[in-house]
């Protein structure tokens, strides 16, 4: 996939420490401008959250990044960058098919390392189907299908939509474990500025166009985030 | 063998292979909750076959050639246009069925609606079994594909899946099996050969391994069973193929309800 999106790129070089430059980028969709001059960089191993309101160009903003959307401006991986990714939702629901067979699907991946390294038991979840999983297993199945064949980039669409409050930290423990362990890039999506300040070193605030980019621990300051979402919010709305 | 056991077993030969494939395609079509593509799609042969009678060449080519035409430009207008791939084929449908009707001479409607099994010749049979191997081989190759692109596209795209190029071929193989169908069970029937198997396999399922398999058992087992039944009663060998099917069908929802789906 960064295969595509180096094609897109018109810059190639000087990316210094960073694993991705985002310049200018503008995505219309239907006549509708849905991200406008949107521009940030991502350092190598860090951590970059993307927030915002519904409709603020979140998920756009990622599938542009996979190289699945047209637009205009420039994003420059850095040469070979391997790209695994963490989708919100799967179509499994009556799909007749098990972990052992999705994970298979990835070639060359070890089926039992990759769950290993994600809290799973392979015996007792790999002929599971896939449908029949809670929402934290099948967003651990899910980084295990990411990180299986090693990349240097992660997406994450929202990875706590899914999962009930007690499996969150489960799943940003999972994160953090990976990220150290591989020292990957992580770029995740997600509505819940609480994990965000705690979880990620960088904040990207998105409304169609960028709101607010820098450390994410600024963002607990009232009046960014209420820049960021509209006044009224509350940090504590999102807390646990 | 006896002159009319040899008809029956070139019927068979075709009516097994032309079963699997599209059992087996089916069970992608089902998956992908495109089942009644396959029955639409089917209607769009009809111009072609009329103009095969009318023009005297072989009616599976103009079946053919119709659906590659039809195939292609679903392809085109869905990634040009966005729209839900079912009412581009829906729209394609209507056009091409009215169209049919108007240019089939009416006494070989009815042929052309329900199919000719019974009357295939050696090289149809020849021709069935090679098309339908190689459509079991393009399927199976491109399965993993089309079920990832169905799940997610973002995720199929990541894993570096093609997902126009394994869409395009998909469509491609559901012309080619619509194609060789209709000779079995006809225009107005092929969609059953497609969405029973694979509908009867799902509710037995609990993996693809298990439910491709079982679909295209499902398929070849149907097709055989229904011609059988045809040169044994004489009733015309589509609907019963079909009859054979719905049973199955009932049989595994029965299945399902005792047992839940197997591995």
């Amino acid at each position: 996939m960064a295969d595509h999106a180096h094609r897109t790129r018109t810059e190639t070089e000087s990316l210094g420490p960073n694993a991705l430059r985002v310049s200018n980028l503008t995505v219309r969709l239907d006549g509708r401008t849905v991200l406008q001059d949107v521009s940030f960089d991502v350092r190598r191993g860090t951590t970059l959250a993307i927030l915002g309101p519904n409709g603020a160009g979140k998920t756009v903003l990622l599938r542009t990044l996979l190289g699945l959307v047209p637009h205009e401006g420039t994003i420059a991986w850095r040469e070979g960058t391997k790209i695994g990714y963490v989708p919100q939702n799967l179509f499994v629901a009556d799909m007749p098919i098990t972990v052992r067979e999705f994970l298979g699907i990835k070639r060359g991946t070890d089926l039992q390392e990759s769950l290993a390294s994600v809290g799973l038991d392979p015996a007792s979840i790999l002929d599971e189907r896939l449908g029949t999983l809670s929402g934290g297993q099948m967003q651990r199945v899910l980084i295990a299908w990411a990180i299986a064949d090693r990349p240097d980039v992660l997406l994450f669409d929202e990875p706590l939509s899914n999962v009930d409050l007690g499996g969150e930290d489960l799943i940003l423990e999972t994160l953090n474990r990976i990220e150290k362990a591989f020292g990957i890039t992580v770029l995740l999506v997600s509505h819940d500025v609480h994990n965000v300040i705690e979880y990620s070193d960088t904040a990207l605030a998105l409304n169609r166009t960028v709101v607010y980019f820098g450390p994410s621990k600024n963002l607990s300051d009232p009046a960014l985030l209420a820049r960021v979402y509209g006044s009224g919010t509350l940090l504590s709305k999102h807390a646990h | 063998m006896d002159q009319t056991a040899e008809p029956v077993a070139y019927a068979v030969l075709a009516g097994v292979f032309a079963g699997l494939a599209s059992g087996y395609m089916g069970s992608l079509m089902v998956a992908k909750r495109m089942a009644l593509v396959g029955d639409v799609l089917s209607h769009v042969a009809l111009p072609g076959i009329a103009l095969g009678i009318l023009l005297d060449f072989n009616p599976f080519l103009g079946a053919f050639a119709f659906l590659l035409a039809a195939v292609g430009a679903t392809w085109y207008i869905e990634r040009s246009t966005r729209l839900p791939l079912d009412a581009v084929i829906g729209v394609m449908f209507v056009f091409a069925l009215a169209l049919g009707v108007l240019l089939t001479p009416a006494p070989d409607l009815l042929e052309a609606l329900f199919g000719d099994i019974a009357n295939v010749a050696w090289l149809d049979a020849a021709i069935a079994v090679g098309i339908s191997t190689l459509v079991v081989l393009g399927v199976r190759a491109i399965y993993p594909g089309v079920v990832l692109s169905h799940i997610s596209e973002e995720l199929a795209v990541s894993a570096k899946v093609r997902v126009g190029w394994v869409t395009f071929i998909y469509l491609f193989l559901v012309a080619v099996v619509v194609a060789t169908g209709i000779k079995v069970v006809g225009t107005l029937l092929v969609g059953a050969l497609v969405i029973l198997p694979a509908a009867a396999a799902k509710n037995v399922s609990a993996s693809l391994a298990r439910y491709g398999a079982l679909s295209a058992a499902f398929g070849g087992v149907s097709a055989v069973a229904g011609i059988l039944l045809s040169s044994a009663t004489g009733v015309p060998p589509g609907p019963l193929v079909v009859l054979v099917g719905t049973g199955m069908f009932l049989a595994s929802v029965v299945t399902k309800r005792i047992m839940g789906p197997r591995g």
